[in-house]
């Protein structure tokens, strides 16, 4: 067991965990945010991602205790203030989500990707491109593809506008 | 907010929670005291278990009990079934071998279950499973189901001499062979259709547990249809009678048919709750999921087509040998016949057609119904023969297709469907204009100038959806009815909540089926609910799959709507003094036609429940069921057409362009449909180019993880160019068709198709990976069968 501590969608949380707890495993069962999901145990479907310390994580491929004081951002942690994440809001508008399984994770990967490119600089080929760790079955990622442009688009808008 | 009603893009209501991370999967449950379930499998896929050890599992840390397929016997618990009862062609009932949720004697796959452990956490209880020490005694294993049917195969049931399930047919031998003798051009195939794995991203989950003083269980779980898991669960399996259980299906991360069986698993967990008297959750794991979630398709065959002087079809021979896997699922026996070879006429006016289907046995985890069930195998074998014929006989291919469609309505095929609505040529044309199929051979020239093989391939499908009439599929051997229930409830407030036996596990129904009840009354879809998935709110249905919500469980909305709408007219008849033909329907309100006298629906509504002034005898309140069983199967078709670029030297496929022009009948949600259209495009394109479920010789998968097994990603695939053209469906109300499966159905004969154009050889097989591409440019015979 060892005590492991982080902010956890900007609240400061910790638990005693047993060693092999996975990251995924403290903010599903040990925290109850269960957002984040598992999709495989390869590391392949992306269905875990979240953003430790601003950049996307495979959830199911770090411990826990590898977490340990590091800034941890999850779905449920996106919304500010009852406003949507652009992000968010892009995949409603563009139907870019069926049954919803893979969507946190697409969500939080479309963020990271909007984040290392900059808004306003992703074209399809890059998305897909970027999307190599996501797994969907349902969308058939056209419409995720078209969602995370639109949001990139669109927060690209918003920075000008702000300027 | 704007009245949202029928043909609207609405977005959808169920979006918010599942942006924000607040579905509620069956994994997201959690009771109290609840334990954990691992199951202890099979490594052999053909094997005695002559001992099961748990002396070592038990000492260990949180480990509650370990439970075996005697105590599941012992306590009475029934063998799992398959509910479509097939006659062999000599009229002999199939040969279902006993199918047991934790064996205790025989095993007959990789991964079949032998005990289950039950702890106080996931790992405590896989641990200890690892820990259970079961002794096998191997048998020899057959995976390959020609193989399976040699005599000296290993056997699997005693039920099934030979392995064989049964030896079916239909259609007319005499008028086939008649026409082969006849014809004046015969194209031959051997085909098979590669076996896949289903792989919702959810995986299965249970969570069970039992209320000893009400001897009452509860079960959440991953199911596509909650009350028919309830219904087998009873009747079949006796785990607990109807009234003392409930199912709830919560939010389902997709299902493609994986999530329509009752699995050993989820069964267990019910009654292990009982036994142990805690909770019990189990969670698949992915390797867990490739070896027990029902795989899909498996077929081979052989293929003939015959033709007139004038290329006018005239007979049609298939056998085909289906793998059922090392047991009959619960509609397993129905897939290769009955939605497989019914509809081998594809959209061709054909007067003589014969199928034989041979059901086989082998040791492999079991197949059933995965997207489109057996259409796709139909349409693979009936398309890629139609561009087959063409190449051998020097038409085009869409000029082939047009000289033999069906243009008159209702057509009766040979094989039991009668077609009811349709325009093939308008698909077909709409679908050429999209892809410049006639500007193909200028982009050939292109592509070979940059030293690229340019190919393009087309597909016209047709699929039978909207099961099904039950009378009808009850004569077929169905062991259950068709139909779909939904009830309308007005509250006193006006608000509407609808329950339906429909299921949504990625459909978006409670967007969609709003859609209706906002047509119907004028209302804005915030004041309306859709409650589903849950066996204690909904009286009974039958679920979703077979691209029925629309066409069957929208039909029974419709008609609980229109039982609604006519006692809503009556009432406000009533209070307005007015005769009830004059009441008219608009905007929210009930008014007399011809005067300004109105009420809101919500005043109708509380007159309704207050039951003040009600018409002589009326019964107060506004709610209203009903019961719609469809009248015919919906015939959705379409046409696909592919393009592709295949790099010679190294064989790898890029898709180009990829045009769907469907025929769905009415459509309620352009954005849903063409969704479903994405997805089914995705997987047909994946079965096409990437996936394969691969076993070796001694029943090993070799492909059971997302490492081996290789799914579509974003990369692998294009944006889609889509259309639809809109005949309606006589044989409902809203004269839907459906959509759920027509991609994964019409898109692989149109990928391989295109990709054999490109290579100038025919004897390509699914999936078209890179090397076997790049061998067959090589080897370059151009006449060599599939
Ligand atoms: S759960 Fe699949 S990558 Fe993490
Ligand atoms: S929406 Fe279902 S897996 Fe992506």
């Amino acid at each position: 067991m060892s005590k492991v501590s982080m902010v956890l969608n900007g609240k400061s949380v910790s638990a005693d965990v047993e060693d092999r707890t996975l990251l995924v495993s403290f903010i599903r069962e040990v925290r109850a945010l269960t957002g984040t999901h598992v999709g495989c145990d390869t590391s392949q479907c992306g269905a875990c991602v979240i953003l430790v310390n601003g950049k996307a994580v495979k959830s199911c491929t770090m411990l826990a205790a590898q977490a340990d004081g590091a800034e941890v951002v999850t779905v449920e942690g996106l919304a500010s203030n009852g406003a949507l994440h652009p992000v968010q809001a892009a995949f409603r508008e563009n139907h870019g989500l069926q049954c919803g399984f893979c969507t946190p994770g697409m969500i939080m990967s479309a963020v990271d990707m909007i984040n290392r490119y900059g808004a306003g600089n992703l074209d399809e080929d890059t998305i897909r491109h970027e999307l190599e760790g996501n797994i969907c079955r349902c969308t058939g990622y056209h419409n995720i593809v078209k969602s995370i442009k639109a949001a990139s688009d669109q927060m690209a808008g918003m920075s000008q506008a702000a300027e | 907010m704007a009245v949202e009603g029928i043909g609207a893009r609405a977005l959808r209501k169920e979006d918010k929670r599942f942006i924000t991370g607040k579905g509620q999967y069956t994994d997201d449950m959690v009771m109290p005291g609840m334990g954990f379930a691992a199951f202890v499998r099979s490594p052999h896929a053909h094997a005695k278990v002559t001992s099961i050890d748990s002396t070592a599992a038990l000492t260990m840390p949180g480990v509650d009990a370990v439970l075996t397929g005697d105590q599941l016997v012992g306590d009475g618990i029934g063998n799992l079934i398959c509910g479509w009862m097939i006659h062999s062609k000599d009229g002999s009932p199939m040969n279902m071998g006993g199918w047991r949720a934790l064996e205790p004697e025989i095993v007959r796959h990789v991964g079949q279950a032998v005990a289950v452990v039950i702890a106080d956490t996931q790992a405590q209880a896989r641990d200890a499973a690892d820990a259970v020490e079961v002794e096998y005694e191997e048998l020899p294993a057959v995976v390959d189901s020609v193989a399976a049917l040699q005599p000296g195969a290993p056997q699997l049931h005693p039920e099934a001499a030979g392995n064989l399930i049964f030896d079916w047919e239909i259609g007319d031998e005499a008028a086939v062979n008649d026409a082969f003798e006849k014809a004046a051009h015969v194209t031959r195939m051997e085909i098979s259709n590669n076996r896949l794995v289903p792989n919702p991203m959810e995986p299965r989950a249970a969570l069970a547990s039992y209320n000893d003083a009400e001897e009452h269980h509860t079960l959440y779980t991953t199911s596509q249809n909650p009350h028919v898991a309830r219904l087998v669960l009873s009747a079949f399996y006796a785990v607990a009678p109807e009234h003392k259980l409930r199912v709830i299906a919560p939010d389902v991360g997709g299902g493609f048919g994986s999530k329509i069986y009752i699995y050993p698993e989820e069964m267990v967990c019910l009654w292990a709750s009982k036994r142990v008297g805690r909770p019990v959750k189990w969670v698949s794991d992915r390797t867990e999921a490739f070896l027990t979630d029902a795989h899909g398709r498996d077929h081979k065959s052989e293929a003939e087509l015959a033709l007139d002087a004038d290329n006018k079809i005239i007979g049609f021979r298939v056998k085909t040998v289906a793998n059922i896997g090392a047991y009959m699922s619960l509609f397993s026996s129905a897939v290769p016949t009955y939605l497989y070879a019914t509809l081998l006429s594809g959209q061709y006016d054909i007067p003589a057609i014969h199928a034989n289907v041979k059901t086989v046995y082998t040791n492999t985890t079991p197949v059933d119904a995965y997207r489109g069930a057996g259409r796709p195998e139909a349409t693979y074998l009936v398309e890629r023969m139609m561009e087959t014929t063409a190449r051998e006989i020097g038409l085009s291919p869409a000029e082939f297709r047009r000289k033999n469609f069906v243009r008159s309505f209702p057509h009766q095929t040979p094989v039991i469907m009668c077609y009811d609505a349709g325009d093939y040529d308008a698909t077909l044309d709409a679908a050429m204009k999209a892809a410049d199929y006639d500007g193909i051979a200028a982009r050939k020239a292109e592509a070979a100038s940059r030293g690229k093989l340019r190919g393009i391939g087309m597909s016209c499908y047709i699929e039978a959806c909207g099961i099904a009439p039950s009378a009808a599929v009850g004569s077929l051997g169905a062991g259950v009815g068709l139909w779909e229930s939904a009830e309308v409830r007005v509250n006193p407030v006006g608000t509407v909540e609808v329950l339906t036996g429909s299921h949504s596990h990625g459909q978006g129904h409670e967007t969609t089926f709003a859609q209706l009840i906002c047509e119907r009354f004028g209302l804005d879809s915030d004041s309306v609910a859709i409650v589903h998935g849950d066996t204690d709110k909904v009286q009974f249905g039958m679920g979703t799959y077979g691209s029925r919500s629309g066409a069957v469980g929208m039909s029974a909305i419709v008609k609980a709507l229109d039982k609604v709408e006519a006692k809503a007219k009556k009432i406000a008849a009533h209070l307005m003094e007015a005769s009830e033909g004059d009441i008219q329907i608009e905007g929210g309100e009930l008014k007399v036609a011809g005067t300004d006298k109105k009420l809101n629906f919500s005043e109708v509504a509380l007159a309704a429940y207050t039951a003040h002034n009600l018409p002589e005898g009326m019964e107060p309140g506004l709610k209203e069921g009903a019961f719609y069983d469809p009248t015919n199967f919906t015939f959705p078709s379409g046409t696909y057409i592919c393009e592709v670029e295949v790099d010679p030297e190294t064989g790898t496929t890029e898709i180009v362009s990829f045009v769907a022009a469907d025929d769905f009948g009415k459509v309620i949600n352009p954005m849903i449909v063409e969704g479903q259209v994405h997805g089914g495009l995705v997987q047909g394109i994946g079965q096409a180019l990437l996936e394969n479920a691969a076993y070796d010789e001694n029943g090993q998968l070799l492909t059971a993880s997302y490492m081996d097994y290789t799914m579509p990603r974003a990369d692998d695939v294009p944006s889609f160019n889509l259309s639809t053209h809109e005949t309606l469906c006589p044989g409902n109300p809203l004269g839907m068709k459906g959509c759920g499966e027509a991609g994964a159905i019409g898109s692989p004969p149109a990928v391989i198709n295109a990709i054999t154009d490109a290579i100038g050889n025919n004897a390509l097989t699914m999936p078209a990976a890179a090397e076997k591409v790049w061998s067959l440019y090589q080897s370059g015979s151009k006449e060599a069968a599939e």
